[in-house]
């Protein structure tokens, strides 16, 4: 088992044909993930390297019956692919697109309440569950399959981390990059509802970042309602305040979202935070071993 | 995008905000000419910095002659000014806002943000007007209102009514504030706003509300609807190397110690300023040089980095995802000979063709401390400057 994604995960590419679209809709489809479709609006009919392209998602639902879709569009439309695969009742939506503007997130979000679908993102590296699926620009190779889930605001931190599991042996169940925006489509709880349930996932990395009360709250929901042990570390104890530290949500407001007041959040609810990026394999490692022991 | 308040009270104008009429001025002469043009008894002079605090570090002045404008004028201009924003340097005085003088019966707040929580914009009004608002949520947080808007619905006239009496506004002031935040509201959504403050929001002895100050930040992602708001910046607001990595779409954030860092992805990037620390050393920078960097774009980088003479080694720490370890390593090469580098380097790099990046390395001749893997990198750099791990 796993969680979002598996190797009967149908899944299309909007933005098939542009630069980004076309070198991950490659290697995705290289490492196994069943790449059944793109949309290009203009462009329906023809194909990428045999994946066949349509118009719009809903008539690529119809013809391929894709379950999820992975959007690399520019930040000018990337809210309008979310909107479009949404009505096209598509279940999963990941879009990798960094710089959507927050107030078309807001839209977005609106749109989507009361609707099935999910989004994962923007501004992430998308879903991976290792030897099955991969639906994103994470590279694969780094990846083991294995019961360590992990969750993370950032992109290259999370390839450090999964890199470094590996390297010790320990595999993967699913990797979700959340997105380092200020408003994503699911958040830290709502990954970890997920790995909760799924009976492949034994204990679960959270990768948290400076900015908003999102690792907070999640500290307040691991605490009640988690079952597995968990590592977290936060990126940031180093930031200045005020200053937005390349991803749009990682920005230290009025004094709040410091990385000092979510490592003692974290802490306060048990939970083992590596104090070095360099660590959070290791102190998975140990917590393994002391519940094995 | 942070802009001036004169810039923030011009595009609420536009937008029908009632802000005090007023005048920018860069030189005395335009001080003088800009109190005579407004033809009021008084008026009020701001120092335009981007910093909070104007007033208490004298900043501001009310005075009601041309040769008092002129005079106030002669000692802020060109100056810096040191507030509790600006750190002990100050900000250099560039511009003064002349502003008809307004006479306060009543001091209030009112901001709106995006509500990462709520996921959509929020107005936050309080009875504390003039007071930082981070301080009012510290002290009294029952005096503050937080109201979530409906994207779909727009600000709707209940809430108005509601935030106008919980900030005590009776008779014509409700209906005014109404006016007022409705139009406060179409200027955040239409110009892709992350902060609207007004602090105060006045009501004035006359009893009309207007804005007394205003400040306006934009959300970066959304600029590029916007160019006339792009017009806005104002560079010597800004750290001459962060706008000059602005240029190649580098991320960089300038800090105070002497380890520089090249990573790309900005959660790396902060992780590598922490473990830089955690070592015991300080990190000079942020700095992401993103997915899809070329050597280009990574030469730049490591210009900017030594463009900061604090700095005595250089952290490299890539994790080749789309971006190509062959590619930063060339990149890395080639600004290195470019600069004719004279500080050591330490370069830990990890990911897709990272077999091909270290034989560039190898191959280049150049001195490269080769690390492998983040604490590695981390202790080489710390010791490379006589520090001991």
């Amino acid at each position: 088992m796993s969680i979002l994604v598996n190797k009967n995960t149908r899944v299309l590419t909007q933005g098939i044909t542009g630069a980004t679209g076309q070198i991950h809709t490659r290697a995705c489809k290289e490492y196994g993930t069943q790449m059944v479709g793109g949309v290009v609006p203009g462009k329906g009919g023809s194909d990428f390297e045999g994946i066949p392209i349509f118009d719009t998602v809903e008539q690529a639902r119809r013809a391929t019956g894709a379950n999820a879709t992975v959007i690399y569009v520019p930040p000018p439309f990337a809210a309008d692919a979310i909107l479009e695969a949404v009505a096209a009742g598509i279940e999963l939506v990941i879009c990798i697109t960094e710089g959507v503007p927050v107030l078309d997130m807001v839209k977005v979000r609106r749109y989507m309440r009361g609707t099935s679908s999910r989004l994962i993102g923007p501004n992430c590296p998308g879903v991976i569950t290792p030897g099955e699926c991969k639906i994103g620009i994470m590279p694969g190779y780094i990846h083991k399959p294995g019961n360590v889930g992990v969750v993370s605001r950032s992109g290259t931190l999370t390839y450090e981390a999964v890199y470094q599991l590996t390297q010790l042996g320990i595999g993967q169940s699913s990797c979700v990059g959340i997105g380092g925006d200020p408003i994503v489509g699911s958040g830290h709880i709502d990954i970890l509802k997920l790995f909760n349930a799924d009976p492949a996932t034994r204990a679960v990395i959270m990768i948290g970042e400076i900015g908003g009360s999102a690792e907070e709250e999640a500290a307040q929901y691991i605490k009640e309602n988690f079952k597995k042990p968990v590592v977290a570390f936060i990126a940031g104890q180093t930031a200045p305040k005020g200053r937005r530290m390349g991803h749009a949500g990682a920005i230290i407001s009025g004094g709040r979202g410091t990385a000092a007041d979510k490592i003692a959040a974290l802490m306060a609810a048990g939970i083992a935070v590596a104090m070095s990026p360099a660590e959070l394999g290791i102190t998975m490692k140990n917590l393994l071993d002391s519940k094995a022991a | 995008m942070n802009i001036h308040e004169f810039q923030a009270k011009q595009v609420l104008g536009r937008f029908g905000v009632p802000v005090p009429k007023g005048l920018p001025a860069s030189t005395l002469d335009e001080a003088a000419k800009a109190f005579e043009t407004l033809g009021q008894p008084k008026a009020v002079i701001k120092a335009q910095i981007h910093a909070g605090g104007r007033g208490k570090a004298g900043g501001v002045k009310l005075i009601a002659s041309a040769a008092e404008a002129r005079e106030f004028a002669s000692k802020i201009l060109d100056k810096p000014l040191v507030t509790h924003q600006t750190g002990p340097e100050g900000r250099v005085v560039r511009r003064i806002y002349v502003e008809q003088a307004s006479e306060v019966a009543r001091e209030l707040y009112l901001g709106m943000v995006v509500d990462r929580k709520a996921e959509s914009v929020a107005v936050i009004a309080s009875t504390e007007g003039g007071m930082e608002i981070e301080e009012v949520a510290a002290k009294t947080p029952d005096r503050i209102l937080t109201e979530p808007i409906d994207p779909v619905i727009g600000l709707a006239g209940f809430q108005a009514r509601k935030i106008a009496f919980a900030l005590g506004l009776k008779d014509k002031q409700v209906g005014q504030f109404g006016t007022l935040i409705a139009a406060l509201y179409r200027a955040f959504i239409e110009t892709d706003a992350s902060l609207i403050e007004i602090n105060p929001l006045v009501v004035t002895k006359d009893g009309n509300v207007i804005c007394l100050d205003a400040k306006m930040a934009f959300d970066d992602n959304g600029l590029f609807r916007h160019p006339d708001i792009r017009e806005l910046r104002d560079a010597n607001e800004e750290d001459p190397a962060e706008t000059e990595a602005s240029k190649y779409d580098l991320s960089y954030v300038h800090l105070d110690g002497n380890i520089g860092c090249m990573v790309n992805g900005a959660g790396l990037a902060m992780a590598t300023m922490d473990i830089v620390k955690y070592y015991g050393a300080e990190p000079a920078n942020f700095l992401d040089v993103g997915g899809g960097a070329n050597s280009q774009k990574v030469a730049a980088a490591f210009r900017i980095l030594l463009s900061d003479d604090r700095v005595k080694a250089v952290l490299v720490n890539i994790f080749g995802g789309i971006m190509l370890c062959d590619v930063l390593a060339q990149g890395v090469v080639d600004a290195a000979r470019e600069v004719k580098l004279n500080i050591p380097l330490v370069v830990r790099m990890e990911g897709t063709n990272v077999d091909k990046g270290k034989q560039i390395l190898k191959d280049s001749g150049i001195k490269v401390i080769a690390a492998n893997d983040m604490a590695d990198a981390a202790r080489r750099v710390v010791e490379a400057i006589g520090q001991s791990v």
